[in-house]
Formats: C-alpha cells, sequence, structure tokens
C-alpha cells in the first residue's frame, strides 16, 4: 500500500437518562422486570394515547449540553420520525430534528499528540425503543416494550476524531461528564450508554471527506476499537481496488469481527420528520439555565484539584480517583468515615485496581460499600490485624462486600499479641532449625529472616511481623 | 395533470406507508395523487415569504409531567389486544439482526 | 308525548323530578334503535346489556341524591373513535374490528361522572375520513330525513342518531367540519369547540392539531350543557387548555342586541346551492331583526384552506395510522411472509379505499424533498388563515354562513370523485386550521325536505357568543324531527328498505 490513509470519525452517541418515569408517561424506567410489565397506552402506542414531556428528561439534557460548552436552542420542539419495526410500538420515534435542545458544543480530550477538542454538533432528546427478542423455537422475534420510551440523550459529535484511541477518550470524557452530572450511570453492558461511529478515509492531505458508512451494534470500548479499526481497513481496501464506499448502516458483529450492511429494499431512510403535533414546544428561559448551572455539581477538573489541597493527595492519585464518578464518590465516602486519605486511596488505587483488572471488570462494578473499607483501614490502624491478613479481608470486602470486623472475628484473623505464646512457637522454630541459628551466628543476616518467616507461616500470619523481628533477635542474640 | 405521478413514485410511496397496492389500485392512486397534489400546487399563488410555520395555533409552551412513576404493572392491559403473543410478548415474524 | 321526543337537559329534568327513570328513557332509546337500525345502521355496536345495567346503578344514585346534574341518567351515543373500556371501539374499521380498549377516552369518563348513559358506539367514516359515512367497513348510514341520502360525515352516525331519536344526545368529533356538517344534514345541532377545550386523550387521533371532540344534539341548550361537562384541562392530553370560563350554558340567552355579526361575502360565491343561501340569509335576518349588527365582509384566503387542510391532515393520518400494524392489536392477515409482508397485507387489507388515499398523500407530502414544499407551505398558509380570522373577529363577534354548500348528497353520489366531496367542506375547514369554535344550527329545509345548517363561528374561546346567537335564532323557530324519529314507526317502507350492513359484515370479520 503505497498511500497514506487518514481515518475520520464522527459519533452518535446514545445515553439514557438517570429519570424514574419514562420521557412521555408515568411508567417505570428500571432496567429488566418480565416483559411488558413497565408499560401502559403511551408507551405501546394504543390507539388515542397522547405523550406528555417529563420535566426532569428537559433538565438533564440541559445539564449536559451546558457541561459540554454547547449552546442552548431556548424554543425548542419534538418531531416525529416516521419508520416501520416492531420495537417502535407507534411507528414513529418522538425525537428532535429541527430544533434540539442543544446545540455547537465541543470537549477536550487528551491524545499522544497533546490536548485535542471534539466539537459537538448538537444534543437531542428522544425516546428508546423496546426490545426484540429471538425465539430459536418458533423462529419468531418477541417484542417487549419495557425500555419503549425510556428518555434518551443523542450527542451528535462532529467528524473531528482521527483514531479509535481518539473515540475512546472522548466516550470517556463524555462518560465522565454525564456521570458526574448524575444524567446517567453510562453502562455500556447495559445499553445505557451506546456509541454508533460514522467514518470514512481520505488520503493524507486532502481536503474533501470521503463516503461514510455508520457502525451500529457496538457494546463496548474494545468492540467500538476493532469495528473501526476493521472498517478502516475494508474502506481502504476498496478505495485500492478502484471500488467506491457505499453511504450505508452496518451492523458489527464482535464474535465474527466483522460488519455487514443492514439495507433492505424495505428500508427507505426516509423518515418523513414533522412536528410533533400532540406536543407543545419547550421554551428554556435565562433563569431555568442559571438555575440548572448554579445546581451543576463539582466536575473532574475542580475536584482533581480540591484532592490535591484538602486531601494532600499526588496529583497521579488525585487523577485516577476522580477518573471515575463512581470511584470518586467511593473514596469521599470512605474518608468521611474513617479519614486517612493516602490510606483510602492506596487501597482503591493498588488492590482494588489490580482485582478489577484480575477479573475483567470495569470500575464501575466496583459495588462494596464505604463502610466496610472504612472499617477494613481501622482494623489495620489500631493494629487488629496485620497488612498482610488486610489484603485477604479487602478481597472478601470486594467481593461480596462483608464487614471485615464480623470476618476478622469469625476467621479468627485478629494479629496475636501474647509474647509467651509468640516466644514459645520461635523457640520450638529455633530448635527445629539449627542450621539457620548457626548460619545467623556466623553472620548471615538473612537466616534470621527465614526464621521470621517461619515463625509467621506457623502462627497463619495472625503475628505483628515487627514484634516477630524484635521477639526472633532477642532469643537468638540471648 | 401538472403532476404525474409515475410506477415508482406510487411503489416508493408504498413502501413508506406499507401499503400494497394491487395493479388497479395503483393506476387509481396515480390519477387522484397526481389531481390532489394540482389542487394542492394552488398554494403556490400565495406568497408566503416571510411567514412562519403554524404547527400549533395557541403558543402554548412547557406542558410538563413531574418525574414520579404512577403506573404500575401494565402487561395483561398492554396484551388485551395482542393478535399474537407468547411469554408476555407480542409475537412477530422473525426481524432481521 | 315520547320520551324520545324530549331534549338531554328536559329528559334530565323529568329525571329529577321522578316522572321518568333513567331505566325507562335507556329502554324506550334501545327500542327506538331495535326499530330503526335495519334500515338507518347509525350505530356500529350496541351495548344493550351494559347501558340497562349502568342505568339501573345511575338511577340510584340519583335517586340517593348523589347524581344531581342535568345529563345524569340520560342516554348517549358516542362516536366510534373514542376509546371506552371494555367496549368494541373500532373507527368504522376492519383493522380495528376486534379492538376493546383498556381505557375510556378523558371526554367520555367525564360524561360518566355527569351520570350519562352510554348506549352504544356510532357509526363513522373510517377514521373519520370522509363527508359521508359511507367509506365505514361497517356499512353505510342513513340520514333519517330521506334514507336514500347520506347524513353527512364523519359523524354521521351520531347526527342521524339523534336526529332519528335513537339517543338523546351524542358525541362527535371535527376535524374539517365533522360534527357540524352531517349536523346540518340531519338537521341537528352540534359544536366544534375551540381547539385544546375537549381533551383528545383517547380520541383516536387523525389529524392531531385539528382534532376536537364536540356535542351533537337536538337543540343548543344541550349543546351548551353537554360541553359543559366535558370540557376539562385534562394533564394527559398536552394539547389542552387551562380555561376557566366553561360555563357555556350563562350564555343560553335570547338576546343578540348589539351583537356584531359578519357574513363573509367569499362564503356565497358560485358553488352554493340557491336554497341553501336563501335560508342562511334568512336567518341572518332573524338575528338582525333582534337586534343584531349585521354585515358583508371580505374573510378572503378561504379557496387555500382545502389544500392547506389536506396537506396537513394526511401529513399527520399519515403517521398517527402508522400504529395499526398489526402488531400490538386489531387486524392481522392470515398469511404472510415475513415482517414487511404482514405489516403490508395487514394494512392493506384493513384499510379501506379512502384511508389509503389520504395515508399515501400525507406519505408523499412528508417525503424527502417535498416537505418545505407542501408540509411547511400548508402550515404558513394555516398562519395566513388564523391572520385572517384574527382581523375579521376584531370587527365581528361571529361570523354567520352555511355549514355546507348544498344539503345531503344521495348515498352513492359523493365518493367516485373524492376531489369533488372535499370542496364540500370548504366553509367548515378554515374553522380547524383556525381552532376556533363553530355550531351549526338548522335553519330550514330545501324542496326536497332535506335540512340546512346555519354556520355560526366564534373567535377563540369566544363559544359563549356562538351559543348566545345560536340560542337566540333558535328561539324564533321549533325543533323538526324526521318522521323516522317517531316511536311508532312513521316509515312503513323501513323494514323493507333495511340492508343496513354491518350485522353481517361483523359476522364475517370474526
Amino acid at each position: 500500500m503505497s498511500r497514506q490513509y487518514e481515518t475520520v470519525i464522527g459519533l452518535e452517541v446514545h445515553v439514557e437518562l438517570a429519570s424514574k418515569t419514562k420521557i412521555f408517561c408515568g411508567c417505570s424506567t428500571a432496567f429488566g422486570g418480565a416483559p411488558n410489565t413497565h408499560t401502559c397506552p403511551v408507551c405501546t402506542g394504543m390507539p388515542g394515547s397522547l405523550p406528555v414531556l417529563n420535566r426532569q428528561v428537559v433538565e438533564y439534557a440541559l445539564a449536559v449540553g451546558l457541561a459540554t460548552n454547547c449552546g442552548i436552542n431556548q424554543y425548542c420542539k419534538f418531531d416525529r420520525k416516521n419508520y416501520f419495526y416492531p420495537d417502535n410500538p407507534q411507528n414513529y420515534q418522538i425525537s428532535q430534528l429541527y430544533l434540539p435542545i442543544c446545540h455547537d458544543g465541543w470537549v477536550e480530550i487528551e491524545t499522544a499528540a497533546g490536548t485535542k477538542k471534539v466539537r459537538i454538533h448538537e444534543i437531542h432528546m428522544e425516546e428508546d425503543a423496546g426490545k426484540l427478542i429471538h425465539d430459536e423455537w418458533e423462529d419468531v422475534s418477541l417484542v417487549d416494550y419495557n425500555r419503549s420510551g425510556v428518555p434518551l440523550i443523542e450527542i451528535v459529535s462532529e467528524p473531528d476524531m482521527r483514531s479509535a484511541d481518539e473515540v475512546i477518550a472522548y466516550l470517556e470524557k463524555l462518560r465522565l461528564i454525564i456521570q458526574y452530572l448524575g444524567a446517567s450511570d453510562c453502562k455500556l453492558q447495559e445499553g445505557s450508554m451506546r456509541a454508533d461511529v460514522n467514518l470514512s478515509v481520505r488520503e493524507v492531505g486532502t481536503e474533501a471527506f470521503g463516503t461514510r458508512t455508520e457502525m451500529k451494534n457496538l457494546n463496548s470500548f474494545k468492540a467500538i476499537a476493532r469495528a473501526i479499526e476493521g472498517e478502516r481497513e475494508r474502506q481502504i481496501e476498496l478505495l485500492e481496488e478502484g471500488k467506491k464506499v457505499i453511504q450505508e448502516t452496518r451492523r458489527w458483529d464482535d464474535n465474527k469481527e466483522s460488519s455487514h450492511a443492514m439495507r433492505s429494499k424495505e428500508d427507505a431512510q426516509d423518515y418523513r420528520y414533522f412536528p410533533d403535533p400532540d406536543l407543545v414546544p419547550v421554551w428554556i428561559d435565562d433563569e431555568w439555565i442559571e438555575r440548572v448551572k448554579a445546581k451543576q455539581p463539582e466536575m473532574c477538573t475542580e475536584k482533581m484539584a480540591r484532592y490535591q489541597s484538602e486531601y494532600a493527595l499526588p496529583e497521579y492519585d488525585a487523577q485516577i480517583l476522580t477518573g471515575s464518578k463512581h470511584l470518586a464518590d467511593l473514596f469521599e465516602e470512605t474518608v468521611a468515615i474513617c479519614g486517612q486519605p493516602k490510606e483510602v486511596s492506596n487501597w482503591l488505587m493498588t488492590d482494588a485496581m489490580r482485582l478489577l483488572k484480575e477479573r475483567g471488570q470495569e470500575v464501575e462494578s466496583l459495588n462494596f460499600s464505604p463502610e466496610n473499607l472504612a472499617k477494613l483501614i481501622n482494623l489495620i490502624h489500631n493494629n487488629t490485624i496485620n497488612r498482610t491478613v488486610a489484603r485477604g479481608v479487602f478481597e472478601a470486602v470486594f467481593t461480596d462486600d462483608v464487614d471485615p470486623e464480623q470476618y476478622v472475628e469469625e476467621k479468627g484473623l485478629k494479629v496475636v499479641n501474647d509474647e509467651d505464646a509468640l516466644k514459645k512457637k520461635i523457640e520450638e522454630i529455633i530448635a527445629a532449625n539449627p542450621q539457620s541459628v548457626a548460619d545467623y551466628k556466623a553472620g548471615k543476616q538473612k537466616a534470621m529472616g527465614f526464621i521470621v518467616g517461619q515463625t509467621m507461616r506457623a502462627m497463619k500470619g495472625k503475628a505483628d511481623p515487627a514484634v516477630v523481628n524484635a521477639l526472633v533477635k532477642e532469643i537468638l542474640e540471648a | 395533470m401538472a403532476n404525474i405521478i409515475d410506477d415508482e413514485t406510487i411503489e416508493y410511496v408504498g413502501i413508506l406507508a406499507k401499503l400494497e397496492l394491487s395493479a388497479e389500485e395503483k393506476e387509481a392512486a396515480k390519477k387522484d395523487m397526481g389531481r390532489m397534489l394540482d389542487y394542492i400546487d394552488k398554494l403556490n399563488e400565495l406568497d408566503t415569504t416571510g411567514v412562519e410555520p403554524m404547527s400549533h395555533v395557541f403558543p402554548v409552551t412547557n406542558v410538563f409531567r413531574e418525574d414520579v412513576v404512577t403506573n404500575g404493572d401494565g402487561s395483561s392491559d398492554t396484551l388485551a389486544n395482542a393478535p399474537q403473543m407468547k411469554e408476555q410478548a407480542f409475537k412477530v415474524p422473525k426481524t432481521i439482526g | 308525548m315520547s320520551i324520545l321526543e324530549l331534549t338531554a337537559v328536559s329528559l334530565g329534568k323529568k329525571i329529577q323530578a321522578g316522572e321518568v327513570t333513567a331505566v325507562q328513557a335507556t329502554k324506550a332509546a334501545l327500542a327506538q334503535i331495535r326499530e330503526r337500525e335495519p334500515l338507518l345502521n347509525c350505530y356500529v355496536t350496541v351495548d344493550e346489556e351494559g347501558a340497562l345495567a349502568r342505568a339501573a346503578e345511575v338511577q340510584k344514585r340519583i335517586e340517593s341524591g348523589e347524581l344531581t346534574g342535568p345529563l345524569a341518567g340520560v342516554p348517549v351515543a358516542i362516536k366510534d373513535n373514542m376509546c371506552t373500556e371494555g367496549l368494541l371501539t373500532t373507527c368504522s374499521s376492519k383493522i380495528l374490528y376486534n379492538f376493546k380498549p383498556t381505557y375510556t377516552a378523558e371526554a367520555v369518563l367525564n360524561l360518566e361522572k355527569a351520570g350519562a348513559i352510554i348506549l352504544g358506539k356510532t357509526n363513522m367514516d373510517e377514521f373519520a375520513m370522509g363527508s359521508t359515512t359511507e367509506t365505514s367497513a361497517f356499512g353505510v348510514t342513513r340520514n333519517p330525513w330521506n334514507p336514500d341520502h347520506v347524513p353527512g360525515g364523519s359523524s354521521g352516525g351520531s347526527c342521524a342518531a339523534v336526529s332519528a331519536n335513537e339517543c338523546f344526545y351524542a358525541l362527535g368529533s371535527d376535524t374539517g367540519g365533522s360534527i357540524r356538517q352531517p349536523s346540518s344534514f340531519c338537521g341537528v345541532t352540534g359544536i366544534k369547540p375551540t381547539y385544546g377545550t375537549v381533551s383528545r386523550y383517547g380520541l383516536i387521533a387523525y389529524g392531531s392539531s385539528l382534532d376536537q371532540i364536540g356535542p351533537i344534539a337536538k337543540d343548543v341548550t344541550d349543546c351548551a350543557t353537554v360541553l359543559e361537562a366535558i370540557a376539562s384541562h385534562d394533564h394527559k392530553d398536552s394539547t389542552s387548555i387551562a380555561r376557566e370560563d366553561l360555563d357555556f350554558t350563562s350564555a343560553l340567552v335570547d338576546d343578540v342586541r348589539g351583537m356584531r355579526i359578519g357574513i363573509p361575502r367569499d362564503y356565497f360565491s358560485e358553488g352554493l346551492n340557491p336554497e341553501v343561501k336563501d335560508a342562511i340569509l334568512a336567518a341572518a335576518k332573524v338575528l338582525a331583526d333582534k337586534g343584531a349588527v349585521v354585515e358583508e365582509f371580505d374573510l378572503s384566503l378561504v379557496e387555500y384552506a382545502i389544500p392547506a387542510y389536506y396537506v396537513i391532515a394526511s401529513a399527520e393520518a399519515s403517521s398517527n395510522l402508522s400504529r395499526f400494524d398489526g402488531v400490538k392489536y386489531g387486524y392481522r392477515t392470515a398469511e404472510y411472509e415475513g415482517l414487511h409482508n404482514m405489516y403490508k397485507k395487514s394494512r392493506s387489507e384493513g384499510f379501506g379505499e379512502e384511508v389509503k388515499r389520504r395515508i399515501m398523500l400525507g406519505s408523499f407530502v412528508l417525503s424527502s424533498g417535498y416537505y418545505d414544499a407542501y408540509y411547511l407551505k400548508a402550515l404558513r398558509t394555516k398562519a395566513l388563515i388564523k391572520k385572517a380570522f384574527d382581523q375579521a373577529f376584531v370587527r365581528f363577534d361571529v361570523i354567520l354562513g352555511p355549514a355546507s354548500p348544498f344539503t345531503a348528497p344521495k348515498i352513492g353520489d359523493s365518493l367516485g370523485d373524492p376531489l369533488q366531496m372535499y370542496l364540500g367542506d370548504i366553509y367548515t375547514i378554515s374553522v380547524n386550521l383556525a381552532g376556533l369554535p363553530g355550531m351549526t344550527v338548522p335553519c330550514g329545509r330545501d324542496s326536497q325536505g332535506l335540512p340546512i345548517g346555519l354556520q355560526l363561528i366564534g373567535d377563540c374561546f369566544k363559544e359563549k357568543n356562538v351559543i348566545r346567537a345560536g340560542y337566540a335564532f333558535e328561539c324564533s323557530r321549533t325543533y323538526e324531527a324526521p318522521e323516522l324519529a317517531k316511536a311508532d314507526g312513521g316509515c312503513e317502507s323501513a323494514g323493507q328498505r333495511g340492508i343496513a350492513g354491518s350485522a353481517e359484515w361483523k359476522k364475517e370479520v370474526q
């Protein structure tokens, strides 16, 4: 391949908002539930039903827009997007085309080449569709409208990204902002954050964009990265063969690591948008904008600075901890109980991160309580357990959110501070290892470490190593 | 007739509207739609420059619901009229993934 | 005098006075239905059992003093596009042939609170698309004044049922004249209120920005009373308006002195039947003689209302009716291959010709490349029409004109030329585009004996002006009922004519 290509990527990110009820009716947005239990005439498109807008949805959309430096269309409207599909009970989706709530924003991302702005074209509000489940027995599909009408915002970026790394950085940044706002939990696996990738390639140095495709069904950052690589290669291959890229929607299959066109002759892609006559426009006055701005929680950068000044944490710690709203919350709540910010930070940044990595989990899935982490730290602080034991206890907290006090009690993990008992055990070990004693006496300091280690093992780790050390030395030199 | 609706257009509108017309119905639809559009073209006599399109007659804005769950399990009502159902869900021909 | 001849309000008074019971009134209406339905076919569904049970219950509540309103115990007919819990609601379409809603329309709920007894659901043009009630999948409704003629539409079943005493009053809906035009053809009174006055929740939408529910009855007093009962600010309908002046019966005053009434010259151009014209001008003279200031003026833009309406209503309808797809309720075709074939076959078999025509037109005008030229152009025209009315209402309290350019056509004469049929809506359609209240009051009959209706139009939220003018006019004449309205079978040939299709049809599809 002689020619050099550049990848041009824009994203359409759908985020399910954290409101308690759906966008146009009083049904719960709770995840799961037996099929069609969270439904009513409105979210199942019953004849004669009418939508009424959930105020909270506008609040969240506005908050995200303001936090991503968007302009606000103070007069915004809902439009109907008309297309037939069974997950869409009215066969139109209520969305915003002509006057979306937010427009022309940006976020900054960190790239290898430094800080970069990714522009946001618009953010609009819309309703989610229901779920289609394939029934293998009868080879039919089953429709569950529990998700139908769950509020979404769609964040449409400009084609400003050039690599999978930039895309991931952009998504992580959006997720961080939205989680900080409390507007969504942004879980990719549960589908509360979804990204469609618009991608085209062009020869380096050319101005004009190539023909783009839209890639759907990307359920993880890894899938997004793989899909971008796959699509880039597919398009370059086409161009190298002198063929054309067709503008189309493609579906990524992460198992096969390939995509296929979703086009059918029954999909005209002509959505016949028009203003929904059942909904009145939204007017967001200056006061409303100010109110939302005032309620805007502390964002990542502010929090980072505060962690360094208030908790005297190193910059590195502050950056990692504030990199996830969930982690930052866990940190602050724990510190509020037991103090010792650096100690709390260490547990989260080393042991918690290590376990997450080992188990292939995301930070968002940390689900132990700050109370239990605080208890654990207190147990160490007052020498009830030693650090070695503590690591095991932490793993139990991490996995099952156990109460460390109870756990230590039940498993008998308390430090043994009875010096006589320890002395007795050390003497037994010295008696059983004459060679080590001889080595020590011959000047080999390492031999003492062996005796200490054997003692700790015999005590099942429950002894205080400092105490054991002192006693071993005392006995050997006696 | 100024507006000639061809077969392709009728076919296309059929796809959009999910209607399947017989050959005879298609011919009638072409004629009807052409005539209606000719008649609708009368609107072009009006100068509407600078006139805002009016979707709602009254300038009402901000009709909201509060974010409070008011509905319980609606599944039996939702499914009461289902032509075909299975396991509390509507049964439809297989959709292509 | 038979109970059937009573107006709703006078029956309500007799029920409160203990002279008649709700059960007697219901039985009388049901007997009349049984007698006349084979010929007239006003109803798609008659709920005899439900109505009688409800009448007994309501009667008890009246006797206990719980229900004291003017409509308590009075039987009513509901147009079949309003949802009624557990009671078949078809929109006169095969696609909803078996649909039993799980909830009741807000307007109907309001009537139920007032103690109304629902007799059944009335026939209509399929999905309210039509001006003759001939597009119903359950057979045509016949005009009680002459069964060879149509009752008008789309609320033809409701208007004919009121006219034939098959109910004491009815609810209709009006998107482009669907209450006012059939009221005119059947010689009854009907009001289309200001948009947003009556909740649309539970009304199966045709053109959402134009649809309004309204009363149909024998006189203005009944209509004002029923409107007072059904109007409400409903939080389930975002377009429902919070109004405080809902005491419509306070306008039932026989006094139009000083009222400024405008007659649009544009309504009296070619195409208007001379007999209709004479009757309307005579009615205007009655009001002038009572002290109203009647003046002619140029309304302008009248001829643009119909094309604008057909773009807007068809566009909205194409989207509103897309939910009927064989997935969640209603008709699903028996055999199909795959999803899209199921959609297409169910919809093509389930919808009638006129509905398909409007869905096609609506889909086309919204499709890529045409939206600006057709849809936005129509919305701009609507803005100009509204402005023309705003200007007229600076000068006038009420605009007076015909409800239709002609009297009821013969069955079979209209459907052959849809465009010609649409042109018949010329006087009613602009009222919907501008969201105004309008009323039809009977004002005479033509040489064939068919009723002529006077249309009174008010400014937004000024129903009371319209009601006052209508009431004053009505006080100058007496209510005329057709022979078929009589309880003893006024028309002997009635039974022999009976071909009304609904019963057979229903058997076939179920």
